[in-house]
């Protein structure tokens, strides 16, 4: 197989179009839970298992399919390996390179977009024999409708990227949506819950699926709106419903930020289409300070959608949605849109940021602060919950860091094992909390692990994966960011596309601090003693299968995923086959990606970040598990700690509780300053100005008019048209006493003397 | 040619004179007598331009119904037998200076266009020719003619019955 | 023969006839003089018919007689109508038409 050079890509040489049926078809993945949304909505309440039974089924076959189109676009990169390999050993015949895949879907309205640079193979049959192969994704797109000349069309485009969301996002969405059948029995909207799980399964499908920004656009949309009606399930409590609101209004700061830059983009390339876009931004058709302002508005949009610092006050309010839902939607899914957007727009954000070969931009900014701050953020949250909700804050700011150096393949990798098991952590939390039914830790929990083995054995799976400790998942996504970000200088370095050494120091810090506050939430959680109080239901007990193997499955792939991106130089020999193969399949090699240098792995920076993570492990072993233990088994803090020895400690834990005071600027500041003096001002403006000045037009325009009326129309205007009168009735008064006076003898004289002069005239003159 | 012109020197003086005579005798059955000289001239003057068929319908029509309706007219308006007192509008001279205008003007005109024109000799047209003209080409003038005949009729009829 | 002399006893018959419907008081004599200028304008159709070799001018002083015999006919009825109403056909007399 050909692989990938790994210092700098190179243009493909040629390209291929990709093909298949399943992924031709891939527009049946969204629109099966969309039907089941509809079905569920219509007929769930009559149905056996109240609809809940539907959204499975659908969303199961859009898993299966999400599968066959995986293995499909392996199919069809390894073939275009093999297709060009073998092409290279015929000599210079001269034929096109164009090689479709299986049968096309018959075209009626829907076409395929064939890609436009296609070369003639035969020119370069003198190729050194490692030329690069580019794959086009495959496009099929129908016209909506035309206006001004301009089409909208609404398609599909699939590609490594896409096909990887749609495994994500169906396999964490039918784990789910077991999960939820036993987690949200008996809820007073049951039916309403899944129906909006399917919509919402729907929308992010469709929103991965899109081919153009239009479609994106409104994908991006629809999956806001589902949250926010998942975020208010139980909206009867006011708290739930002013988190859902909170979760939209902050979601909408964002999204004008991506409304202009998508219009932006539309303006400058000419078209919608996110491949066109692409091109024109990697083919220099863009000017530089239009992609910057463009990138700019998105990385608002993204800063809201993905979490980011200053828009990230939403994520942990909308904890107060169920379980399930904040395990698929908030940090799985949904928040992972907007990296998913940056992702697919790659190549506008490595022209505007000039990515390449700086050391600072403000995506890697945006990234760093926010892994750092919403790791502090962490420490002192009592609700299991909002922990992992800062937890996912943070590593939303890896992967934004992550695409900020250029190491997308890095990002996409992290946001598919985090995928994994952030949500294998949400459904632990939801478990246990389904046996204390409550969320603090403080208050309810402790010494869990006697009582639920399973969730605690996956918990702290999933844990390890999330502190990024060899050899589980994180600890090769983590890593593969940190080489990213080509900071580190020991040893020859890493590569990378410049040198972010900020971005670097602020992964390594936020690396120690996750491992800190997540083993304060392993310690509050499941030892010690239990602090909680069940109700009268006797001991918590494990929960029961449905909730179980969820948790189970979750753990595997938290296990297993991080080996498929193993980096180059970690095997020899045959095995070497077996590196990188996660950026083989996803990272796309076309035109529309820009040529990024991928970092090489350095041994050294791996010992290093994993040395901190232990360092982050032990002190926070240190402090909880030896002297809050040696206090009191129940006790969850020290009692005369450093917060009530020191005041700059005490302030600083002030601080984090009140989230950086960011939620007083928002609604007290911000809100409320606008609401209570602008607004009065705007009024003043308005009644005493405005209205003021209206009125005295009026007054002035109503004498000016008497004034009119009395002199002007009155006398002069009516004197004349009196005058006029007058004079036409002396005229015709004459006239009547003259030539009207009844004498037939007259007429007669009149008509024969008229007759006389006319046709002298006539004589005379002509 | 010599006797044409002789002919028609005697029957146009005749005309005139009786003319002259209509326009200003004072009564009123003698201005329907001289009338009936002066259609019977126009005949003559018809039948010296060859039109045989016109000249006998002058005669018939003119002579033979319209005086004798004038005539009847003048009876049913009790016009006094013998002088009558006055026919004549009081202001006689405006009528004379526009007549005479009129035949200035006219008279000037025709001589200057028609001066050497002269008339085809021995042009006779009769019944048959103008019937095949009425019944070929205007047969639509002669069927709006009868109808407008009939309108006359039955409109004298309507206006004049007693009530 | 000339064709200006039938010309011109037609044109002086005309304006005789217009002097007598200007001058003269009597209804009756007012149509009379009316039927002189018809008999003129007769003349001078067939006068130009025969110069011309046209059946038309003679043709179009048959449907002058038609109408002026109807004419006649229709403005004695009024007269009698008149006559009936005011006791004189004095035309000088009859002007209510007036402005």
């Amino acid at each position: 197989m050909i692989a990938l050079s790994t210092f700098a890509s190179e243009a493909p040489t040629s390209l291929v179009q990709a093909g298949g049926w399943f992924l031709e078809k891939a527009w049946i993945i969204p629109a099966l839970p969309a039907i089941s949304f509809v079905l569920i909505l219509f007929f769930g309440k009559r149905m056996k298992y109240k609809g809940a039974e539907l959204g499975i089924l659908s969303i199961a076959v859009a898993f299966i399919l999400a599968i066959c189109c995986a293995g499909q676009w392996i199919d069809q990169v390894n073939n275009a390996g093999d297709h060009s390999e073998s092409q290279q050993q015929e000599h210079g015949e001269d034929h096109e390179a164009l090689v479709k895949g299986t049968q096309m879907g018959d075209s009626n309205e829907i076409e395929m977009a064939a890609g436009e640079d296609y070369l003639a193979f035969g020119s370069t049959g003198e190729d050194e024999s490692h030329g690069s192969v580019g794959i086009q994704p495959v496009v099929e797109k129908f016209t909506w409708w035309e206006s001004g000349g301009r089409t909208f069309q609404v398609g599909i485009m699939v590609d490594g990227l896409t096909v990887m969301m749609l495994f994500v996002v169906t396999a964490i969405s039918l784990l789910v949506h077991i999960y939820s059948t036993d987690y949200v029995s008996g809820d007073r909207r049951y039916t309403h819950y899944f129906a909006f799980l399917s919509l919402f399964s729907s929308s992010m499908l469709f929103f991965v699926l899109s081919e153009n920004v239009l479609q994106a656009i409104v994908g991006w949309e629809l999956v806001g709106v589902c949250s926010f009606a998942l975020i208010g399930h139980w909206w009867e409590e006011k708290p739930n419903s002013d988190a859902a609101l909170k979760a939209f209004l902050t979601n909408r700061v964002g999204d004008m930020g991506l409304l202009v830059g998508m219009i932006i983009l539309f303006w400058a390339a000419g078209s919608w289409s996110i491949i066109d876009i692409n091109n024109a931004a990697i083919g220099h058709e863009i000017g530089h300070s239009t992609l910057l302002i463009a990138a700019l508005c998105l990385t608002a949009a993204v800063m809201s959608k993905s979490g980011q610092f200053i828009l990230h006050t939403w994520l942990p309010d909308a904890m107060a949605g169920p379980t399930p839902v904040s395990a698929l939607i908030h940090a799985a899914t949904m928040v992972v849109a907007g990296i998913y957007m940056v992702a697919r727009l790659y190549g506008v954000f490595f022209e505007g940021y000039n990515i390449a070969g700086s050391s600072f931009n403000i995506l890697a900014l945006v990234g760093s602060v926010t892994l750092v701050g919403a790791g502090l953020l962490a420490f002192v949250q009592d609700d299991i919950k909002k922990v992992l909700a800062y937890s996912t804050v943070s590593q939303l700011g890896y992967m934004v860091m992550a695409l900020g150096v250029g190491a997308w393949t890095a990002a996409v990798f992290h946001l598919f094992t985090h995928a994994f098991f952030k949500a294998g952590l949400f459904l632990g939390a939801g478990s246990v909390s389904h046996a204390v039914h409550s969320f603090d830790m403080k208050k309810s929990m402790g010494g869990m692990r006697k009582f639920m083995p399973t969730t605690f054995k996956t918990f702290v799976i999933c844990t390890i994966a999330l502190m990024g400790l060899p050899p589980l998942a994180g600890f090769w996504s983590k890593d593969e960011i940190l080489v990213g970000t080509g900071g580190w200088g020991l040893f020859g370095g890493t590569g990378g596309n410049g040198s972010y050494v900020f971005a670097l120091v602020m992964g390594i810090i936020g690396a120690g601090l996750t491992c800190a506050y997540m083993t304060r939430v392993v310690y509050l959680t499941f030892f010690g003693e239990f602090r909680g109080d069940t109700h009268g239901h006797g001991e918590p007990h494990e929960s029961g299968k449905r909730i179980t193997i969820p948790l189970i499955i979750l753990a595997t792939m938290a296990v297993l995923t991080g080996f498929l991106n193993l980096p180059l130089g970690f095997l020899t020999g045959d095995a070497a086959g077996w590196q990188e193969r996660f950026g083989h399949y996803v990272e796309p090699v076309a035109t529309y990606f820009p040529l990024i240098s991928h970092g090489a792995p350095s041994w050294s920076l791996a010992i290093f970040s994993t040395i901190v993570a232990l360092i982050g492990v032990t002190a926070a072993g240190g402090y909880f598990f030896v002297k809050v233990k040696a206090q009191s088994p129940a006790a969850t803090e020290l009692a005369n700690g450093l917060t009530s020895k020191s005041r700059v400690a005490k302030a600083g834990h002030t601080l984090l509780k009140k989230n950086y005071y960011l939620d007083h600027l928002y609604t007290d500041i911000i809100a409320n300053g606008t609401k209570g003096p602008v607004a009065n001002a705007a009024n003043w403006t308005n009644q005493k100005g405005i209205d003021e000045a209206v009125n005295q037009v009026g007054k002035q325009t109503t004498r000016a008019a008497t004034f009119v009326y009395e002199k002007i129309d009155q006398n002069i205007v009516d004197g004349v048209v009196n005058l006029s009168g007058r004079a036409s009735e002396g005229l015709g008064e004459t006239t009547r006493t003259v030539m009207q006076r009844g004498k037939i003898h007259q007429y007669a004289a009149i008509m024969f003397a008229a007759t006389i002069i006319f046709a002298g005239l006539l004589i005379v003159f002509v | 040619m010599v006797a044409q012109n002789i002919f028609f020197g005697i029957m146009a003086f005749v005309m005139i004179c009786s003319a002259l005579k209509v326009v200003t005798t004072t009564n009123v059955v003698h201005a329907a007598l001289w009338l009936v000289v002066l259609l019977a001239g126009v005949a003559g003057q018809f039948l010296l331009l060859g039109a045989e068929f016109i000249g006998v319908t002058q005669i018939l029509v003119y002579i033979g119904a319209v005086v004798v309706l004038l005539l009847f007219g003048v009876m049913l308006t009790k016009a006094s037998i013998g002088e009558e007192t006055d026919l004549d509008m009081p202001n006689k001279v405006l009528p004379t200076v526009i007549a005479t205008l009129m035949f200035g003007v006219m008279s000037y005109a025709l001589i200057d266009t028609f001066r050497d024109t002269e008339l085809p000799r021995e042009t006779v047209t009769n019944a048959a020719d103008v019937s095949d003209s009425i019944f070929s080409d205007y047969i639509v003038p002669f069927e709006a003619v009868s109808v407008l005949l009939l309108a006359a009729l039955i409109g004298a009829v309507v206006i004049a019955r007693k009530e | 023969m000339y064709l200006v002399q039938f010309l011109l006893l037609s044109s002086v018959l005309f304006c005789i006839g217009i002097y007598g419907v200007l001058a003269r008081k009597n209804g009756v004599m007012v149509l009379m003089s009316i039927e002189l200028i018809l008999n003129a304008v007769n003349i001078n159709f067939v006068a130009f018919g025969t110069m011309t070799n046209n059946i038309a001018g003679e043709v179009f002083a048959l449907f002058v007689i038609a109408i002026a015999a109807a004419e006649v006919g229709v403005g004695l009825a009024i007269v009698l109508l008149i006559f009936r109403n005011k006791r004189s056909i004095d035309l000088s007399t009859i002007d209510s038409m007036k402005g």
